[in-house]
């Protein structure tokens, strides 16, 4: 590696330094150690004009082993395979009507991390996310082709019953949208639906613990969920997700709606989840995904997926100078 | 005035007072057209209510109609071999028509709208449907009348019962119900209902404990508005063959049986040429007006009851 390279490392290291308080993710041997995850892929999407330095370890052979399904001329910038992935998208591509939201995506989400994905406005981030656990299905309109593996079964197979998916899927959306019912039967919805109601009680206060809520509302379980703060209300969605302890819970864009301080307990509860959970997050926000993600998707103009890689790396040397222009606000 | 004023300035609005003038002139316009309405409303209850005045006694409630009109001047009621006079077999008769048409319309109109509004696709023969069941709604209840009276008596061959009283006002309503019902399914926000798929709801069990909770006060509105208002229709009843009064009141044991309700008896009092009649219909007016309103009043609790938590 060049020495200029790596004084733009550290260069970009300061700056994110200064963005968020350190979590460890950001270590220097936790940085250099993505190189040897890079199964040579050497970035040549049609998308980005111009290429990063690539990276001298590369080797051929990795081409076969790990990216045999992936075909190279489609594949983002980056390292779109993981080795623990759960989720596997596969030229995964989404149509509403004759608009297509998607284009060609591949990329793995590894198992218990957190997996940020970021781009301008109407990039298809929301729309990728919403595939994940078949929420497109709702949408008349909405078309899906291509293939989305999880736990290496194809969730578009004609034998998977979206509902069942959900229930392994769970979801917290932007807006926070909690029922008019109280704050326990919120908690409680999903494990009623799905029939796993012995024990409601025990389960709710669980979920409302790891939801970082139950002190809050502990005296108020049977009021209004609407009756809480903007903040709780999002809480109490997560708390309601994770209350039927799915797999994987995907996040739209949950603390767009909320001031910095419920801002930052979302972040610090979705940084606790990746202990237990699969945390796929859309984010608009750039310094929240550097600060919570371990990997990040970078989605530019028209449902392109641009580069994929550990969040660091995409932070602080990332491939494609139009990745690196969005990061550092050039546009978007 | 002081000096640096300026003099360009046109302080007084004297330029904007003939605007204004417009202005007070149109809120006249439309205070006028506001009140056309509750004037006439108003004339007409008062009208009812004089010539009602003394001549709705607990008698009239409870009693069977007569054609002697001096059975129901109150001042006979003792010198009487036979008993009063009053309308209590139309009261009972309209009283089990609406509770029949009740029960049909919420399964049919309900059920119509939950199908139209969550699951039937968006197709042109939806549309089709949507856009007739709209028109429906403004065909002239009459011709609901001898709809009834083809289908029901002649063909299911009900007769002139309150069953086929039932069902044409169900008929009739139908349409209403099924607009109200499928705005108020309309009303529950998308957000909900991805909030309840989202944690692996089927479509039913969130159709189940999330949409039709938030939507049953606009429905229930809207029929007991639609109820309300065919309680007081004539037309359609007399065309399938109400009576026009009737000594002893129906049986929804026995749903075939003849009835009489309250705007028929009504009618039939009306055509009578004894001047007594005139308050007797009078007074069976404002019996129908009284249990009318009392509907209306319910139909906006509820919507008020359940309006504060959004």
């Amino acid at each position: 590696m060049s020495d200029e390279t790596s004084d733009r490392r550290n260069g970009l290291r300061s700056t994110l330094a200064s963005i968020g308080p350190g979590r460890g993710r950001f270590a220097i041997g936790n940085l250099l150690s993505t190189n040897s995850e890079t199964t040579g892929m050497t970035a040549n999407s049609g998308e980005s004009e111009t290429v990063g330095t690539p990276e001298s370890e590369q080797t051929p052979a990795g081409i076969d082993s790990a990216a045999g399904d992936m075909p190279s001329s489609d594949r983002p910038l980056g390292t779109p395979r993981v080795d623990d992935a759960i989720i596997e998208a596969r030229n995964l591509e989404v149509f509403y009507g004759d608009t297509q939201a998607l284009h060609n995506i591949h990329m793995d989400i590894p198992e218990k991390q957190v997996t940020a994905l970021i781009g301008p406005s109407g990039c298809g981030k929301s729309t990728f996310l919403r595939s994940i656990n078949r929420m497109n299905d709702l949408i008349d309109v909405a078309r899906v082709e291509g293939d989305l593996y999880f736990h290496g079964k194809n969730i578009y197979d004609e034998d998977v019953d979206p509902v069942a998916l959900r229930r392994k899927i769970g979801m917290v959306f932007q807006k926070p949208n909690p029922f008019p019912k109280s704050i326990f039967d919120n908690v409680a919805y999903g494990l009623r639906v799905q029939g796993k109601d012995d024990n409601v009680e025990e389960q709710v206060y669980t979920a409302l613990e790891r939801a970082a809520l139950l002190e809050e509302v502990e005296d108020q379980l049977d009021e209004s969920g609407l009756d809480l703060s903007g903040g709780q209300q999002q809480r109490l969605c997560i708390a309601r997700a994770i209350a039927t302890d799915p797999e994987v819970i995907l996040m739209d864009e949950p603390a767009s709606a909320l001031d910095p301080v419920a801002t930052s307990k979302i972040e610090d509860l979705v940084e606790e989840l990746a202990q237990e959970y699969t945390v796929a997050i859309v984010t608009h926000n750039m310094q929240q995904a550097a600060r919570i993600s371990d990997k990040t998707a970078v989605f530019l103009t028209g449902g392109h997926l641009v580069e994929f890689d550990d969040t660091n790396k995409i932070f602080e040397n990332p491939q494609s100078d139009r990745v690196e222009d969005y990061i550092t606000g050039k546009f978007g | 005035m002081s000096v640096d004023t300026d003099p360009e300035f046109d302080f007084s609005g004297s330029a904007i007072e003939r605007k204004r003038l417009y202005g007070k002139l149109f809120l006249g316009l439309c205070i006028s057209a506001a009140m056309v309405g509750i004037v006439a409303l108003i004339a007409l209850l008062a009208d009812v209510l004089y010539e009602a005045w003394g001549w709705v006694t607990w008698e009239f409630l409870t009693y069977p109609p007569s054609q002697v009109p001096d059975h129901f001047i109150p001042g006979n009621y003792g010198d009487l071999d036979t008993g009063p006079a009053g309308i209590y077999p139309a009261i009972i008769g309209s009283i089990y028509l609406i509770v029949l048409t009740a029960i049909f319309t919420l399964f049919l109109g309900v059920g119509a709208a939950i199908y139209l509004e969550e699951y039937a696709p968006d197709t042109r023969l939806t549309q089709f449907i949507e856009a007739n069941i709209a028109n429906l709604a403004g065909v002239p209840s009459i011709v609901y009348g001898l709809l009834g009276l083809a289908m029901f008596v002649r063909a299911l061959q009900t007769g002139a019962s309150l069953i086929a009283g039932a069902l044409t006002l169900t008929l009739l309503i139908l349409p209403i119900v099924i607009v109200a019902s499928q705005e108020a399914l309309k009303a529950v926000p998308d957000s909900m209902r991805q909030a309840s798929y989202g944690t692996g709801a089927t479509k039913w069990q969130t159709i189940r404990n999330v949409v039709l909770p938030e939507a049953i006060p606009g429905i229930m509105t809207g029929i007991i508005l639609s109820l309300s208002r065919a309680i007081g229709e004539t037309a359609p009843i007399l065309m399938v063959g109400a009576a026009a009064s009737m000594f002893t009141p129906p049986q929804l044991t026995d749903p075939t049986g003849a009835f009489s309700a309250m705007p028929t008896t009504i009618f039939d009092w009306i055509t009578l040429p004894d001047e007594a009649f005139q308050h007797v219909a009078a007074a069976g007016i404002v019996v129908l007006l009284t249990i009318l309103l009392l509907m209306n009043a319910t139909a906006i609790l509820i919507r008020n009851k359940y309006d504060r938590r959004a």
